[in-house]
């Protein structure tokens, strides 16, 4: 991140509210009293950590110029999460404010995730390995069919079309079809994720590689490439940002179809422990899910985007 | 109007390499279904010898970058005949190098992968592979080998095309307006760097432009084209000896004729070629 997107103006009013907002919230935790049983420990240790976090950051910011720039521009969206949290707080387990049990605390939410650790861990591990099979799966198959119709003719004659129309259709929707069609309910998933990801994938790839001017094929044939190595090093490479364009559309369908077919058969996962968590009213344990989905999808995300830039390392400065 | 494409086959002379055989062009008009077409190139004939450096000039629709892509084989004629060593043209071929007027220079590899592209294109990369560096040293590129090609300057993208094409070493090099989007320093620098190859691999070259001045200091021959239809209007001899001066007597003499030729020269006024 370059110095220009930290346009927030200096202000020293703001840095120490920041540091001080998470501190607030804790204090105002062990001040007041729940009005419901909840081990509040966890969401302590959590304040803590996110309070010497800022209170590092904010000490450091001192000697360090880059970072006095990034804990700056960050100051005032920290102040209002540490608020939020406090507040959150106040109007859940300590008033009873909000109606219990759909809107629990953050206390309530960090007790479950802190005790229900090995279940979560294990849930997340499932649903990343359902998406990692289905959307591995889903963009290779993606990847090879756009090229082949972007590529030939006979392709793009046969298969054009059925795409079009099979790929408008939310995967979800053939879960009757595919239930029949597969083995089991873990193949029935992976399939699931795999269609959904494989039509933005294909539909990118195939228009990606249309789309490569003809001046670079008439290069490349000057220079004495045949076909196949036209494929390999004009077709392909130029495809590569219209491929992760529809990656990352795909990224995003394929994580909702996840939630959805593991609600509807699976036997572990985020999406079934939602499902589940929802059946007993324990709410508090679908926010903890919901938060953990959160925090892996965004991590299958960052990934993603590594491998992009590692890819696209030719664009760099060419686009924004 | 004489016929300018006779060579007289004195005994000195080098081989013809290049014969271009009343060769004709037309595009039609894909907007309208009408049966409207325009004759890009309409019995062309041209003879260039090996070793030689000829220029095509003429205003835009003349069909000079017509028939330099059928030349390379970018592009087939609707009649006529094409012929490079007394072997008809059927398609490109590496022996015929072509230099496009943007760079055109692959955006995901590297300077010195765009350089060495023919060689592992046609699978002779390891026997040549001592070629690259070499050429990447002649097309002054050095220090810029892992440079993507939009992170250096046009003149140097363009010197690094030059080198594409000539790693193969082609038996003629076509060159379309390589110059035509360079500041005027830029070109004549890369002008010098031309003539230089040039005499050093004793190629063939023909060089589509339309910059007089390019011409007249560049060429052995200039071919004045005119559009609607595209033909060949006159062939000038630029046979004055090298190196050359853009101020002398000569250079100014044979500019003033090929203006002249395109009826740019002296009082009278410019006309309009559509006929």
């Amino acid at each position: 991140m370059n110095k220009s997107s930290y346009w927030k103006p200096r202000s020293n009013a703001w840095q120490v509210l920041a540091a001080l907002s998470y501190p607030a919230a804790l204090v105002v935790n062990i001040a007041m009293r729940p009005i419901i049983e909840v081990d509040e420990r966890p969401y302590r240790v959590f304040l803590l950590a996110l309070a010497a976090h800022t209170a590092v950051c904010y000490l450091r910011a001192f000697h360090d110029e880059k970072l006095a720039l990034k804990y700056n521009h960050r100051s005032q969206f920290t102040f209002a999460a540490g608020a939020l949290l406090m507040v959150w707080d106040v109007l859940s387990s300590k008033t009873g404010s909000l109606p219990l049990p759909f809107f629990p605390g953050p206390a309530q939410i960090m007790e479950v995730l802190f005790r229900e650790r090995s279940a979560h861990a294990l849930n997340c591990l499932y649903s990343l390995r359902l998406f990692a099979a289905g959307f591995a799966a889903g963009a290779f198959c993606g990847v090879v069919s756009g090229i082949l119709i972007g590529w030939s003719k006979l392709w793009d004659y046969w298969l054009f079309p059925v795409m079009k129309v099979v790929g408008v259709i939310p995967a979800i929707a053939l879960i009757p079809i595919v239930l029949i069609v597969m083995p089991g309910t873990f193949s029935t998933a992976v399939a699931l994720v795999a269609i959904s990801a494989w039509f933005p994938v294909a539909f990118t790839t195939a228009r990606g590689i249309k789309s490569i001017h003809k001046s670079y094929f008439e290069a490349a044939r000057t220079l004495g490439a045949q076909n196949g190595y036209m494929l390999r090093k004009i077709a392909i490479p130029g495809a590569v940002p219209s491929i992760f364009t529809g990656i990352s559309t795909a990224t995003g369908i394929s994580f909702s179809t996840l939630v959805v077919s593991e609600m509807v058969g699976a036997r572990g996962g985020l999406g079934y422990y939602i499902n589940i968590a929802m059946g007993w009213m324990n709410y508090a344990s679908v926010y903890a899910a919901i938060l953990l989905m959160a925090v892996s999808f965004t991590l299958v995300l960052a990934v993603i985007n590594a491998i992009k830039n590692r890819l696209l390392a030719w664009q760099k400065g060419l686009v924004k | 109007m004489s016929s300018p494409s006779i060579v007289i086959n004195s005994p000195a002379a080098p081989p013809v390499i290049i014969e271009v055989k009343n060769v004709t062009r037309v595009f039609w008009d894909a907007r309208e279904k009408s049966e409207k077409s325009v004759s890009a190139l309409e019995n062309v004939d041209l003879s260039v010898r090996k070793g030689e450096f000829v220029s095509l000039i003429g205003p835009s629709g003349c069909g000079k970058t017509t028939l330099l892509r059928l030349i390379a084989g970018l592009d087939a004629p609707q009649s006529g005949e094409l012929l490079v060593e007394g072997e008809p043209v059927t398609g490109t071929s590496h022996e015929r190098g072509y230099v496009f007027q943007q760079a055109n220079l692959f955006p995901w590899e590297t300077v010195e992968e765009n350089i060495a592209f023919g060689l592992k294109a046609r699978g002779v990369y390891e026997e040549y592979r001592g070629d690259v560096a070499e050429y990447i040293a002649m097309a002054g590129l050095k220090g810029f080998e892992r440079s993507y090609p939009h992170q250096i300057s046009g003149g140097m993208a363009q010197r690094a095309s030059l080198a594409r094409a000539l790693i193969n070493r082609p038996k003629a090099l076509l060159l379309d307006e390589p110059m035509g989007a360079l500041d005027s320093f830029t070109r004549m620098d890369l002008q010098e760097k031309l003539l230089e190859l040039w005499q050093k691999f004793s190629a063939t070259i023909i060089l589509v432009t339309h910059d007089i001045d390019e011409a007249v200091y560049l060429s052995d021959r200039i071919v004045i084209m005119t559009p609607r239809p595209g033909r060949i209007s006159e062939i000038i001899d630029a046979d004055y000896p090298r190196p050359r001066s853009r101020s002398s007597a000569r250079f100014v003499e044979l500019r003033n004729k090929v203006l002249e030729k395109f009826h740019l020269a002296g009082a009278e006024a410019p006309v309009e070629y559509a006929i």
